[in-house]
């Protein structure tokens, strides 16, 4: 069994997703199908093979220094879920208070 | 005079509406009522903003009447996947957790687009954060395929290639991860191209995941698809992996249409077991018709191609769980619970278990899981060795021939909910197009018939190497060319008529 239903809430907790019981029950069984599946890379003999993380190159990119107008508070709240004098509002992120 | 107009290809439109025979303002027209007519049955939008997109059609005549130059696709509707940003419409991915989301900047691929004059009539379906083959996973339903209203539209860009396979848009954007513009395009009997990696800007796509996302065109012609190709690409500054070199010339190769003298690989890998008959069937005509038109087929070993898709549901997966962390629930988007007793992190939970679907969350997980200390090394850094290995066979093979082909897809469109529960059935239909995804090279999807077990469209997969864009476009014309004349009409002219009520009889022409 390469994945139990405790590694998957534990996943969870780690990805921030609130999982229904059922949730777990189901994807713990999905999950334990498709890591037996892509877990067929490990056949590959790959001694001395470099990783690819990107397709092209990836050089540093730099541009010039030059002032452009940011966004504006009002477009950068205009989608936010609560906004209270003009900023985020968010809920406590201390479990005191 | 309305479905005529709809009827035409984009070049047609832009050169009709540049020579004033027809104002942008009626073909625009033209396709909002095709959407009325039609979107009620297939699904293709998410939203269309009939308004924005008169006006935009509006200055299109404004201009041509004041003798102002024209950009190449003035006037030329088109629909645009819903992960695009686009300042004046929403953008919700197919997802919950963006559901009215309004982005307060453009994605340089769309504003392009509206540079070269081209009209925005909406944003259309996908599957969640583009995960997904079949535009079921989207949190407002699926898409359906036009030649067959229960079956499919494939995905994640299922939403343009119905749209588009539908008369309702000549064009559409999508973007391919591991196949989301080739696969649905070939299910819906259409073109569509994922360009080189870089080649076009991913500036304002919601990222799934990075180092694989493409944006790219579907059309209902080679030619037209190489036009809006040319239309959105280039350089673009504000993405740092945007490739610093001029758009290979993709509609020069279009109109050259000429395999003569050309070698073409077939990939051993790419058929056989687990493929369609009828699949197989079109792409052997296939290869024999390239063979009659001068190009010398040349059999091809990729020994790690059958590596590619576990490699990609590792790599993929990994790279979405990091760019899904920024859904947190604080700056924009879907909140929950906050009640004034939890806490952040319990929102940012809540909010996360609520607003994504369950592949999201499956892939979110799958990614954690391959990402962890303990596991990295045999998941995540084993694929991305097997992603060296596949460039290295896509190298070894371009040192032999010009270009490589195989079917687009191993089957024809599913039925809807066929494979809906059995997620890794669903990841086979992106076979044969992940390892052009994984080595990042421009690869093409074109009709070359129907399937004859099931009657439904099947794709011709062209692959080309890294800036070789033009190569794919080269053979994918010459062989829609042959095969027009073959038929004596488009393939498209053989499905069904749509209308309000439901799907007419069967087009009236056959390629059998």
């Amino acid at each position: 069994m390469p994945i139990t239903r405790d590694e998957v809430a534990h996943l969870a907790r780690l990805s921030r997703l609130a999982l229904t019981d059922e949730e777990l029950d189901h994807f713990a069984a999905q999950l334990e199908v498709i890591i037996s599946a892509v877990a067929r890379v490990q056949e590959v003999t790959a001694e001395g093979i470099p990783p690819t993380s990107h397709a092209v190159p990836l050089t540093n990119v730099f541009r010039p220094d030059v002032v452009v107008p940011p966004l504006g508070a009002a477009a950068a709240l205009a989608a936010a879920p609560a906004v209270e004098e003009q900023r985020f509002r968010v809920p406590r992120i201390l479990t005191e208070g | 005079m309305t479905a005529e107009l709809t009827r035409m290809t984009a070049a047609e439109m832009a050169s009709a509406i540049a020579a004033g025979q027809v104002s942008a303002v009626e073909v625009t027209q033209a396709h909002l009522d095709a959407i009325a007519a039609v979107d009620g049955r297939v699904h293709a939008f998410l939203h269309v903003s009939a308004e924005i997109a008169l006006a935009a059609a509006s200055a299109v005549d404004a201009r041509r009447a004041a003798g102002q130059p024209l950009g190449p696709l003035a006037g030329v509707p088109i629909a645009v996947k819903d992960v695009f940003t686009t300042a004046d419409m929403p953008t919700t991915c197919g997802s919950r957790i963006l559901d009215g989301w309004q982005p307060p900047y453009e994605s340089t691929v769309t504003r392009r687009l509206r540079e070269a004059g081209a009209v925005i009539l909406g944003k259309t379906n996908m599957d969640e954060f583009a995960m997904g083959s079949s535009t079921e996973n989207s949190a407002f339903g699926p898409s359906r395929n036009p030649w067959d209203l229960t079956r499919v539209p494939g995905g994640s860009s299922g939403g343009s290639a119905a749209a588009v396979a539908a008369f309702e848009a000549p064009l559409g954007t999508g973007t391919d991860t591991g196949g989301s513009i080739r696969q649905p395009a070939a299910v819906c009997g259409i073109v569509g191209m994922k360009p080189t990696y870089g080649g076009s800007s991913r500036y304002g796509v919601v990222a799934f995941a990075s180092s694989l996302d493409t944006p790219g065109p579907l059309a209902r012609t080679v030619l037209d698809a190489a036009l809006l190709h040319e239309a959105m690409s280039g350089h673009d500054p504000c993405d740092s992996t945007s490739i610093d070199a001029p758009v290979p010339p993709v509609v020069a190769a279009a109109q050259q249409a000429d395999v003569e003298g050309m070698r073409i690989g077939v990939v051993t890998e790419l058929g056989g077991e687990g493929y369609q008959p009828g699949v197989l069937a079109r792409f052997g005509e296939a290869v024999e018709l390239l063979e009659s038109l001068g190009a010398k087929i040349i059999e091809v070993s990729c020994p790690h191609f059958g590596y590619a898709l576990p490699a990609y549901y590792l790599i993929a997966p990994s790279e979405c769980s990091s760019n899904l962390a920024r859904f947190d629930a604080m700056r924009y988007g879907l909140r929950c619970g906050d009640d004034g007793t939890r806490s952040a992190e319990e929102v940012m939970s809540l909010t996360r278990g609520e607003g994504f679907g369950a592949e999201v969350k499956r892939r979110i997980i799958l990614g954690t899981y391959a990402l962890s200390s303990g596991y990295y090394d045999a998941y995540y850094g084993k694929a991305q060795q097997v992603r060296t290995l596949v460039t290295r066979d896509f190298d070894t093979a371009f040192g032999q021939v010009d270009v490589l082909i195989s079917p687009s897809t191993p089957t024809t469109a599913f039925r809807i909910g066929e494979r809906a529960d059995d997620p890794m059935a669903m990841y086979l239909a992106d076979l044969c197009t992940i390892p052009s995804d994984l080595a990042g090279n421009a690869a093409l999807s074109v009709p070359c018939g129907l399937a004859p077990d099931d009657g439904l469209p099947v794709g011709l997969q062209i692959m080309a190497p890294v800036l070789g864009d033009d190569r794919a476009y080269r053979v994918g014309a010459a062989v829609e060319a042959a095969l027009r004349e073959r038929w004596g009409h488009p393939l498209l002219d053989e499905a069904p008529e749509l209308t309000a009520d439901g799907m007419g009889a069967a087009g009236a022409r056959s390629t059998k």
